[in-house]
């Protein structure tokens, strides 16, 4: 880890210019049913499958509050080291949109279920804390398709009525790369929470994001522009670097940042606005008066917190000061769901240290070299855990462990079995290697001269001298220990 | 001997459970009489046929188990009924066939009812005389030299049970539109506590508000019908946890010993005189069976009115945003989504749906909604403590209905605000979410029907309905139906 300083500033001719981030984060909650209805939530569902009478605002049709929503809500609320509310209502934004089959989206306004939070980054330049504003449940509207038909629109309601978790940070984030780790984060922490798949090629994970410019060292803010509905990372990055220097540009000028709405064009590249301030819809919120308040009882965080998984700074922390790992090799492990639970199986049945080792070096390797996910591992976790249990104990070095690791690639074949058959056992005789020792010493008296005027380079060819008499099966560091001695 | 189609529910379902009425002569009793009718204007869509059908099948397959077996019910056209019409009264929803029926509903026919209609209303239930319906104006049975409005918004209900076209009917009540109608056509009309009936399957106006009831000619029919419809729907988060009880076995007339409150503040300026000598006609009959009367306060009174046209109007802003032309009903085309929203609302909805849209779109909106909305619901607090207070010293509280009886069709039509006055005594009893009955208790100089109102505590309709059957036993109420539309 470098000590690099954080360096997004853009250079304007007023002087250098900050830019301040904030994210709305739509996260799908996973579910079996919708947020108020018992409709199936399954992605990629032939059109209009998946639609119950409620979900298409017919006459007469009543919300129902779907229970697992909210814990799912919570236990995302305490994944981000928030307040729950035990007292949220559920209000009514109202507004027009032929997705938003009751002309009103059920969402929560003045009380959320979870309050403030927040999230650590792992940064280049340090930990960056970011403060989380709020957590609410919402319904998600339908998808509407504009490119079918010259004349028509078409609209499929399947999506309409999912719970969304919507994430409100604080306006602390100042880079794109920055929002890179938050979304990240978020992910990782809702993957592990088995509380929203993070998928943001389908949709499940979603974010607005509020972009304003300042002249480093300001504390007032900006206005602020919204960049609408971005579906990745990456284009998030290519937004906010393309607003952050179009904003930029207009206060050169000395012309004012309009507040408004804006959409990412991929293509272009370029934001592009949607609606101005004056054309901002009017929500006209009030508390849905088919819902009772969400009151939560007495225990029942408790209760779900007790249950929580680890969770993944927890589990970064406890590598680093339990098993010593180092922070990055840690943030690897962590990052991702799936090598976190192979690693976890390999460390806990040998060694917590060259667990990490060797996942992310050898492992790590063969996976790459084949194009495959973890999760596709030709090594299972027992195997790659009793091979190191093989080095541990001494039957065999690093080194020959990587031939049998190599073995184990082509059929994950048994370690133990693979040194017996190839007789790979290091020998750890300290007669034999002392013997051994001696013959290659004696046998090179002049370079035994050179080591002790002061060459100390020299003793890493007696090493090699050693382990090639050896055919490599010497113990590495009994040769190590008893050369020492030989030569002092 | 009566005919078959003056006989009360009760004693109807009584006779066919005897054998002595078959299923088959009820619904064709009332078929008959219904088709004859017209005039009225009460039925929006008959189902005659399928009537008819059913109670032949009813009479091959007896059921004595079922509390209102063979009785042929139109119900108001805001119950979604499956596959079967269902407009709010409204051009929005001309043709529109739910696959659904409501909770409401559903209990009627479980418990032997039969579906003969939809009753006419006003659209959407916004009204106080059935003059705004898409599908014409309903005529009250009783009339002077001119046609006169039935009340509303369930009108055509009212009517029908006043002219025997449906042996009872249930319908719905945001502000009075089961009373004040009861009060104009002489019936019997009850508005239960709020969440005591499911709201699921009803057209929504205003949620914390509307809630379905019985309407029929007799008390002891209100408590049966009551009784079919009540208990907890899972589909309705506002419904009460309360299963359904008892109402008509328990009835009783001895109201010995209850106490009756008399609000001060229900003595309107420029109230008809005959309404006051009504109230105390009634109070005197209370006493006269042993109750104590007591006046009490409830001093905010005056703000239910307004306070009601701004969160009635509020949540139905909201609520009949659904209705745009996109997925059901009736749609206007137009070059783009924005013009096709305009187009199908405007020549969808009729003027008063309009107003009341305009009004509650107004007090939510940015800048609005503290001085508007948001005082409103503290102003209904205060109502509901003013009743709350109340019942701590009284059982019951007994005021008219109406503040007159049925006015000439067409009068109040330019005049809104003369309109919303007619539930000037009806909405404090939905902003405090209580249940509510309204007797028929005399005849005014017109000989127009005159009602009394009787409001409970919270989920205590047993003892307003045996107030209410006291006095209605007491009374003697005759009503004059002269069958002049035949």
């Amino acid at each position: 880890m470098s000590d690099k300083q954080f360096d997004y500033y853009l250079t304007g001719e007023k002087g250098e210019y900050e830019v301040v981030i904030g994210l709305e984060v739509h996260a799908q909650v996973l579910s079996e049913a919708k947020l108020f209805s018992s409709s199936a939530t399954k992605f990629g569902s032939e059109p209009n499958s998946q639609v119950s009478l409620v979900d298409a605002a017919m006459p007469g049709m009543l919300p129902v509050i779907n229970k697992f929503c909210v814990e799912q809500a919570v236990k995302t609320g305490l994944g981000l080291n928030a307040k729950i509310n035990n007292f949220s209502k559920f209000d009514r934004k109202n507004y027009f949109y032929a997705d938003l089959p009751q002309g009103y989206q059920i969402s929560q306004f003045k009380h959320p279920i979870v309050g403030e939070g927040k999230v650590i980054l792992d940064m280049p330049y340090g930990t960056k804390e970011v403060g989380i504003e709020r957590l609410h449940l919402e319904q998600d509207a339908g998808k509407s398709m504009h490119d079918q038909d010259p004349n028509h629109s078409f609209v499929d309601l399947n999506r309409s009525g999912i719970a969304l978790m919507e994430i409100v940070s604080k306006p602390d984030l100042r880079s794109p790369s920055e929002v890179g780790e938050y979304i990240k984060k978020l992910r990782s922490i809702m993957r592990y929470l088995n509380t929203c798949d993070g998928n943001m090629e389908q949709g499940s994970l979603r974010a607005d994001v509020n972009v304003s410019v300042r002249l480093k060292g300001s504390t007032e803010f900006g206005t602020r522009c919204e960049i609408k509905n971005v579906n990745s990372i990456k284009f998030m990055q290519q937004a906010i670097d393309y607003e952050a220097r179009r904003q930029i540009d207009l206060i050169e000028e000395g012309k004012e940042v309009d507040q408004e709405t804006r959409l990412f064009d991929t293509k272009k590249q370029e934001t592009r606005s949607m609606r101005s301030k004056e054309d901002a819809h009017d929500y006209r919120y009030f508390p849905d008066p088919d819902l009772l308040p969400l009151r939560l009882e007495e225990g029942y965080v408790e209760n779900l917190k007790k249950d929580l998984p680890e969770l993944p700074d927890q589990k970064k922390q406890r590598l680093i000061s339990e098993f010593n790992l180092s922070n990055y090799e840690a943030s690897v492990i962590i990052s991702d769901q799936a090598v976190s639970s192979y690693y976890e199986e390999v460390a806990k049945q040998s060694d917590y240290k060259l667990a990490a080792t060797w996942l992310m070096g050898e492992l790590f390797a063969a996976l790459n070299k084949e194009g495959k996910e973890i999760t596709e591992s030709p090594v299972s976790a027992n195997n790659l855990a009793k091979m190191i249990n093989l080095i541990k104990d001494g039957t065999i070095s690093g080194k020959i462990a990587k031939t049998v690791f190599e073995e184990m690639i082509k059929n994950d074949a048994d370690p133990s079995k693979i040194v017996e058959d190839k007789g790979l056992k290091q020998t750890s005789d300290p007669k034999e290697i002392e013997s051994i020792i001696e013959k290659i010493l004696s046998s090179n008296q002049d370079k035994v001269e050179q080591y002790k005027s002061g060459k100390d380079k020299l003793f890493g060819f007696f090493v090699g001298q050693v382990m090639k008499e050896m055919k490599g099966k010497g113990n590495p560091q009994m040769i190590n220990d008893i050369l020492k001695n030989k030569l002092k | 001997m009566s005919e078959i189609y003056q006989l009360s529910l009760c004693e109807l379902v009584e006779k066919i459970k005897s054998k002595e009425i078959s299923c088959e002569d009820a619904t064709q009793s009332y078929v008959d009489r219904a088709s004859r009718s017209k005039k009225l204007n009460c039925y929006i869509e008959d189902t005659f046929d399928v009537a008819l059908k059913k109670a032949k099948s009813q009479d091959q397959n007896f059921n004595k188990d079922q509390k209102i077996f063979g009785a042929p019910i139109a119900v108001k056209d805001l119950f979604c009924t499956k596959g079967v019409q269902t407009t709010a009264s409204s051009k929005m929803l001309e043709g529109f066939k739910p696959e659904y029926e409501s909770t409401v509903t559903s209990k009627l026919w479980e418990q032997g009812g039969n579906l003969l209609g939809k009753l006419n209303c006003d659209e959407y239930a916004m009204g106080s005389s059935n003059e705004t319906s898409y599908f014409g104006n309903v005529i009250n049975p009783y009339k002077n030299d001119k046609d006169l409005v039935p009340g509303g918004s369930s009108g055509g209900s009212a009517s029908a049970v006043a002219a025997n076209l449906t042996s009872a009917t249930v319908g719905t009540d945001t502000g009075g539109s089961i009373r004040q109608p009861a009060s104009f056509t002489g019936t019997v009309g009850l508005k239960p506590t709020y969440g005591r009936c499911s709201r699921w399957g009803i057209v929504a106006f205003a949620s914390s508000l509307d809630q379905a009831g019985p309407m029929t000619k007799t008390v002891k029919d209100s408590a049966l019908i009551l009784e079919v419809i009540s208990g907890h729907d899972h589909k309705d988060s506002t419904s009460a946890k309360k299963q359904t009880e008892p109402f008509s076995q328990k009835l009783t007339k001895d109201i010995k010993g209850l106490k009756v409150g008399i609000p001060k503040e229900y003595k309107v300026e420029g109230m008809p005189n005959e309404i006051n000598e009504l109230w105390n006609k009634g109070i005197e009959i209370v006493k006269s069976l042993g109750c104590e009367t007591k006046e009490i306060s409830l001093p905010h009174t005056k703000y239910a009115l307004p306070t009601y046209y701004i969160i009635a109007p509020a949540e139905a802003s909201s609520n009949l945003a659904r209705y745009d032309g996109v997925r059901y009903g009736f749609r206007a085309e137009g070059k783009d989504l924005i013009e096709m929203y305009e187009n199908t609302r405007a020549q969808g909805f009729g003027d008063e749906v309009k107003r009341r849209i305009l009004i509650g779109t107004y007090v939510l909106s940015s800048g609005y909604y503290d001085a508007y909305y948001l005082k409103a619901q503290k102003v209904r607090r205060l109502i509901k403590n003013d009743f709350d207070e109340a019942f701590k010293t009284v059982d019951t509280i007994l005021t008219p209905t109406a503040p007159s009886s049925a006015f000439e069709i067409g009068q109040n039509v330019d005049d809104p605000i003369s309109m919303y006055l007619n539930d000037v005594f009806t909405v404090p009893v939905n902003l405090a979410g209580l249940p509510a009955i309204s007797i028929p208790a005399g005849y005014d100089q017109k000989n127009l029907p005159l009602g009394l109102q009787l409001i409970g505590k919270s989920f205590d309709e047993q003892t307003i309905l045996n107030n209410a059957y006291a006095i209605e036993q007491n009374l003697n109420f005759k009503p004059q139906i002269k069958d002049w539309w035949m």
